[in-house]
This record gives structure tokens, C-alpha cells and sequence, in this order.
């Protein structure tokens, strides 16, 4: 279980962007996060998946605090796939960073072959994010915190991912925090959702 | 064309430069021992037809004494700016795997900024006991600050890119993120660098030598020739500082203009 405790955040001082956040993700639970721009729904996913550190409060795993090294339990999943790759790494090299997926699995995901040997450059942003999430998948990995993921993609290829994903995340009991504008979106993909305004959570 | 222009500059540049530099290389076969080749009946002749850039004191080819030094200042910059680069990429390194040691390589980059570089020159070189050798150590050691101080910046500033930070959390070391991810994003920039630097070290080498810190007398070094030619000049000797000068000047000039060139192609 995925525990975020009193949670407080702010960039400048006097300026607080989340303030006494709590909030739990179960395993296999898919939880929907909505919110205005600027309101720190990314910040709030950074903070779950240990890239930023909270001014106050603190996050958990299993009431432990999440692991300094090693795959990290909780991955994030950030919105523009391009400032996620090494822009000097083939595909195939990106994609086994941390493991290496099966065919089966690439095809889950509608990551090709041919994409392998090529640069990220030469992908469209929706196929990157594929790759992106299927590297995110590695084992040992609980909890993803899928940021806006797929925003820039085709309303085709939208379904596709989140249909790969869900059956992953089934399978595998992963918890699923799903960061979208998108109210119809998270309406269909998440039980449970709640909305991020003046730095406090509200569910709807 | 906008985009085409800078890379066909940085290409033509580079062709030129590496042609020269393929001509000075060549040219130390060539010679063979021309440079120290005396003609006491040709002492201080003037640029002729005989004598293409006039003779020394001591009756040697200007020409053959200005490539040789040329050769001599292209090695020891050269060697100067590969040290000074590895120096300044190295301690840019260190300095992204802890608050701490990057305040110990910022504090070493002002200290060493903060002192003029001649004099540290002039101190290296003389505590090493001159020679070829103390001036690569001397330039490489006073010239890395700089280029040390744009690598780190860039490297704090790679640390923070998100595919860095997903790869830290898929697991891999520091050391992994170091030299798969950081390092080869400078290359470019060790190169740029580098190429900058390479200038700098050729001047410094001359001034220490000519002030007397550097390369023996004997060796037909640019400084060497330069403060020979001092003491002629007063004399109407023209020849003896105008063209080993000249020859600096283009050299250092043509590696100028490769490393602008190659700086705004990558």
C-alpha cells in the first residue's frame, strides 16, 4: 500500500503549492487525479514516486519508507515521452534500460521491432510513450504514476495503451495513479477519483 | 540554408585547419635539421630569394625555424589542452556526486580564477625546472578552471533531466548514469573546449618562454624566437619577430575560428 501522509510542498517559501495532502493507493487500485494547471498534480506524483522530497509529511510503502536505491516500487510515467529518453540511446537500448520485456509483451504494447534500432528522434511522441511505459514495467515495480500519458496521443492509440496497461497492471495487481485533465478519461479508467485545487485533494 | 551554413563554416575550417596542421607535421620530416643548420657567412640576412624569410643571428633559415616552432607550440598546446580538458572533465564529474564536492571544486575554480594566470604559469614552471614537459604541466594545470566551471554547470543541469532521474530510479548506479547518460552529452563540449583552450596554451607557452620560464633556448620554440628577435629589433632586424609572430598569429587565429565555427555547429 502506497501511503502519502500530510504531505506539504511549495517551490518559494510563503508560496505552499500542496498543504496536508493525504492520500492511498492500494495494489491494483486505479485511482484517477484531476486537477487545474498549475494546481501540482505533477508535483504530487513526483513527490509519491520519490523524485521530490516533501517539505512535511511523508510517503510510505507497506509503512516503510520508499527504497533509496535499486528499481524503484513506484514509477513515474511523465508527460512528454521525448525529455524521458536519452536522446542519444537507440530505442532497443532505452527500452532494456532496466529489463528486457518479452516479444509478447512489445506487442501488448504495439512497440515494434523496427523501432529498435532507431533513434527516439525518428518516433512520434505517442510511440515513445509506449516504449517509455513498457521500460517503466520493470519487475519490482508496485505502483506507476502515469502523468498525463496519453495527451498527445491519437484517440486510437489512447485506447491501445490503456488497454495494455490495465490488462499489465491486472495481472501483476499493480496500483495505478492516473494524472489527467481529462474527466471523461479518468472517469472511465478510475473507480475512484479525486480533483487537486488550491492545494488541497476533494474527490468527486 | 540557415542550419546548413554553420556546419559547412565548422567543415571548412576544419579542412583548412587540419590541412596545416597535416603541412606542419610533415614538414618536421622534411626539415630534418635545417632549423639548427648555420651559415656564418648569412648572419642577419634579410627575406630574399636565397633566404625566403631571412636568417638569424647566427645565420640560420627563418622559415625553417618558424615551422619548427610552430610544430613545436601545436605538440605542447596540443598535449596542454587534452590535460587541461581531461582536468576540467574530470573535476566536473566529482563535483555532481555530492553538495560537498562540488562546493570543494567550486571553491578550486575561484581560487585558481582569482590568480593571474602568468604568474601561477611562471611559478609551475620554474618549481618543475623548465623545460617542455613543465610547460604542458604548467598550461594544463592553470587552464582547466574555465572549461571546468561550463562542464559542471552543464552537467547539475543534465542531472536534473528527467530521463536521468527515471534512470536513477530504474535502479542504475551513479557511476551508470555518469558515464552512460552525463558523459557523452559533453562531448561536444570537451571539444569545444579543448579546441578554445588549444590557443590559449600556445600563447601561454610562448609568453613563458619568452620570459624564460619555458622551453630551452636551444629549441627553436616561438618564444624562443620572439625574445631572440627582441634584441635585434632596435637594429632594423624586422624579420626576426614579424614572422615567427606572424606565423603564432595565424595559427592561433585559425584555431579560433575552428572552435567558434565547430562551438555554433553543435
Amino acid at each position: 500500500m502506497l501511503k502519502a501522509r500530510q504531505l506539504s510542498f511549495h517551490f518559494a517559501p510563503k508560496v505552499p503549492l500542496l498543504q496536508n495532502i493525504s492520500l492511498t493507493l492500494c495494489a491494483g487500485q486505479w485511482l484517477g487525479l484531476s486537477g487545474d494547471s498549475g494546481a501540482g498534480k505533477s508535483t504530487l506524483g513526483q513527490l509519491l514516486a520519490g523524485y521530490l522530497a516533501p517539505q512535511a509529511g511523508d510517503v510510505t510503502l507497506d509503512g516503510e519508507a520508499l527504497p533509496k536505491s535499486g528499481v524503484q516500487p513506484v514509477q513515474w510515467l511523465p508527460q512528454s515521452p521525448e525529455l524521458a529518453v536519452n536522446p542519444r540511446w537507440r530505442v532497443g537500448k532505452i527500452l532494456r534500460e532496466a529489463w528486457t520485456p518479452s516479444d509478447a509483451q512489445c506487442q501488448a504494447f504495439g512497440v515494434k521491432a523496427k523501432w529498435l534500432t532507431r533513434f527516439p528522434q525518428s518516433l512520434s511522441g505517442g510511440e515513445l510513450q509506449r516504449v517509455c511505459v513498457l521500460r517503466a514495467l520493470a519487475p519490482g515495480v508496485r505502483f506507476l504514476v502515469a502523468d498525463e500519458i496519453s495527451t498527445m496521443l491519437d484517440p486510437i492509440t489512447q485506447v491501445e495503451l490503456w488497454q495494455a496497461l490495465k490488462r499489465e497492471a491486472e495481472q501483476r495487481q499493480l496500483g495505478v495513479l492516473v494524472i489527467s485533465h481529462d474527466t471523461a478519461l479518468l472517469e472511465r479508467l478510475c473507480p475512484q477519483r479525486l480533483h487537486l485545487s488550491e492545494g488541497q485533494l476533494k474527490p468527486w | 540554408m540557415s542550419q546548413a551554413q554553420p556546419r559547412l563554416r565548422a567543415a571548412f575550417s576544419l579542412g583548412v585547419t587540419a590541412l596545416l596542421v597535416m603541412g606542419l607535421v610533415a614538414s618536421q620530416w622534411l626539415l630534418g635539421d635545417s632549423p639548427q643548420q648555420m651559415q656564418f657567412d648569412a648572419r642577419l640576412a634579410p627575406p630574399s630569394v636565397e633566404h625566403w624569410l631571412g636568417t638569424d643571428a647566427l645565420g640560420r633559415e627563418l622559415w625553417a625555424r618558424t615551422l619548427a616552432g610552430l610544430a613545436l607550440s601545436f605538440w605542447v598546446g596540443c598535449l596542454a589542452a587534452l590535460l587541461s580538458t581531461l582536468i576540467a572533465l574530470s573535476l566536473a564529474a566529482i563535483a555532481t556526486l555530492s553538495a560537498r564536492l562540488d562546493a570543494l571544486v567550486s571553491l578550486l575554480i575561484d581560487t585558481l580564477l582569482s590568480v593571474p594566470h602568468l604568474i601561477l604559469l611562471m611559478l609551475i614552471a620554474f618549481a618543475l625546472g623548465g623545460g617542455t614537459q613543465a610547460v604542458i604541466i604548467a598550461v594544463a594545470v592553470t587552464h582547466w578552471p574555465s572549461l571546468a566551471r561550463v562542464l559542471r554547470a552543464e552537467l547539475w543541469q543534465l542531472r536534473q533531466a528527467p530521463y536521468v532521474r527515471i534512470s536513477r530510479a530504474l535502479g542504475k548506479s551513479r557511476w551508470f548514469v555518469l558515464h552512460g547518460h552525463l558523459l557523452p552529452h559533453l562531448i561536444p563540449h570537451c571539444l569545444v573546449g579543448a579546441l578554445l583552450l588549444f590557443p590559449h596554451a600556445i600563447l601561454h607557452e610562448a609568453a613563458l618562454t619568452f620570459l624564460g620560464f619555458g622551453l630551452s633556448p636551444s629549441q627553436p620554440a616561438i618564444g624562443v624566437l620572439l625574445a631572440d628577435a627582441m634584441r635585434y629589433l632596435s637594429g632594423g632586424y624586422w624579420w626576426l619577430g614579424i614572422f615567427p609572430g606572424l606565423g603564432l598569429l595565424l595559427m592561433v587565429l585559425g584555431f579560433e575560428r575552428l572552435s567558434s565555427h565547430l562551438r555554433r555547429a553543435l
